[in-house]
């Protein structure tokens, strides 16, 4: 069990975070936690739960509601994703997603560095924050850079050839990651068309993906992309996704449907997903996800 | 057999035929990427630190290590011959093995002999042995050098600083974990 602080600590966040959103004039929504068909994607893999699966985000049923025509919507729940446990990792934790139709990347990116700074503010923490030994000032604007350029600036190889190599991840955990956000938040951006299965393509360079992350301190806080709205293209990257996964040998899963057939109505639109316990982390400055939720699993 | 999902501190595994201790372990999934087991790991016979980092699906051997009570016997040229007093089996162990602890061996003592395969890779000791001191200067009474302390050559060889005091013939104990000198032992 937590100290108090923590805990208490952390419902502070979770309403500074619903202040913004409400006062941004976001709909909050609840999407089911269990659902019959996952998105593919080579890397992670869902929870089944009788012979459906526990969600590993809420990002379809999300995107469905835009379809539907709910322009800005955000939502905060639990995800599972089995085998992932680390200082940074439980297989159950909460993400925070978001959502605005008619918008992209960029636009996204400058949501982010307000609704940091106003989770900040709203706690008492001011414009610089203390994690992992490092300050971090949180004004705008925050670094932002290519994902080629960072491999350029800090890795030992450019990025096509760790891409060639496979060594990319490797390369990304050990070379770059802990060199973002040292000074301020940064802005990985452009990442490789084959590492966004859900993310629009460049109109200028279709090898590269419009979607982006960002750091604080070396730890990556969230994942966002200018949403693909292609049917067609999304179906094929999916079963892309899907031999993948058979190649590794991980079950298959269905394909989702309706969300496919209703992704033709769905308008331009930017989302993300936010780790809610690392931010926790960063506003708190602790070393591992374990001293910001209640239990650890270990702990059940 | 391991998998990199068993990987954790403290784990023993095989790496190129060698025993190696995980010292530091880290999982890590960069976005939309593959998850990552990063590890710092040690030789367990060498001491060499490394890093390496795994995949899903890497498999290991596990070190399997023993651990087991012996006696010295007796040194022969650069091997010290030790005895199981259960079963009676003998091992001889390199001095290289041996490390420090060749300095503190004296027939008949017990130690803990650490084995991977056939092979004995460490000795613990006890962490206090007495051990004979077999030459020290002489210390005058009176003496005004202020030195407070010499140097002595016990009977395995191994010469340290003892305090002015320790003559040659008697017993002192050593801490066998820094190799100093601790106290006099009265016969």
């Amino acid at each position: 069990m937590r100290r108090r602080s923590a805990l208490q600590a952390r419902a502070s966040i979770l309403q500074a975070i619903r202040l913004f959103f409400v006062n941004q004039g976001y709909l909050e929504v609840e999407t089911p936690h269990r659902i019959p068909a996952p998105a593919p994607e080579s890397h992670i893999d869902a929870v089944p739960s009788g012979s459906w699966f526990l969600h590993t985000s809420p990002e379809l049923c999300m995107k469905r509601l835009l379809a539907a025509g709910y322009e800005k919507i955000f939502q905060i729940c639990r995800c599972w994703r089995g085998e992932e446990r680390g200082r940074l990792h439980t297989p159950e934790f909460t993400l925070l997603e978001w959502y605005r139709a008619e918008s992209d990347y960029r636009a996204l990116m400058e949501e982010c560095e307000a609704f940091i700074q106003a989770v900040a503010s709203t706690l008492g923490l001011g414009d610089k924050l203390h994690f992992r030994g490092q300050t971090i000032d949180l004004t705008r604007p925050w670094e932002r850079i290519s994902v080629e350029d960072a491999f350029q600036r800090y890795a030992p190889m450019p990025m096509r050839r760790a891409l060639a190599e496979h060594v990319f991840d490797e390369v990304m955990v050990e070379k770059i990651e802990p060199r973002l956000g040292s000074s301020r938040p940064t802005f990985l951006y452009d990442y490789p068309a084959e590492r966004g299965a859900l993310a629009r393509l460049k109109g200028d360079d279709p090898t590269l993906a419009e979607r982006f992350e960002f750091y604080i301190g070396g730890l990556e806080l969230a994942n966002a992309f200018s949403e693909l709205i292609d049917t067609k293209e999304q179906r094929e990257r999916f079963l892309a996704e899907q031999a993948y996964r058979r190649s590794l040998s991980k079950p298959p899963y269905p394909l989702p449907e309706k969300f496919l057939r209703e992704l033709g109505t769905m308008p331009p639109a930017a989302g993300i997903a936010l780790g809610v316990d690392r931010l926790v982390m960063v506003l708190l400055d602790t070393p591992t996800i374990d001293e910001v939720v209640a239990f650890t699993p270990e702990e059940l | 057999m391991y998998t990199s999902a068993d990987l954790r501190k403290g784990l023993k595994i095989i790496i190129d035929g060698e025993p190696y201790i995980v010292t530091v372990f880290d999982f890590s999934k960069p976005g939309k990427g593959q998850a990552l087991y990063r590890t710092k790991m040690r030789n367990m016979i060498t001491g060499i630190q490394i890093e390496r980092t795994y995949r899903p699906g890497d498999t290991f051997e596990p070190a399997s290590l023993e651990e087991r009570e012996m006696q010295f016997l007796y040194k022969e040229d650069t091997h010290y011959h030790f005895m199981d007093n259960q079963t009676y089996e003998q091992i001889a162990i390199d001095e290289q093995a041996l490390g420090e602890a060749k300095n503190f061996l004296t027939e008949n003592m017990n130690a803990r002999i650490l084995r991977f395969g056939d092979r004995a890779i460490g000795v613990e000791l006890p962490n206090f042995v007495n051990l004979r001191v077999i030459k020290a200067e002489s210390w005058a009474r009176g003496d005004t050098s202020g030195s407070d302390s010499k140097p002595a050559t016990l009977e395995t060889g191994y010469v340290l600083r003892v305090p002015p005091f320790v003559q040659e013939g008697e017993l002192i104990t050593i801490d066998t974990r820094t190799g100093e000198y601790s106290t006099r032992v009265k016969e």
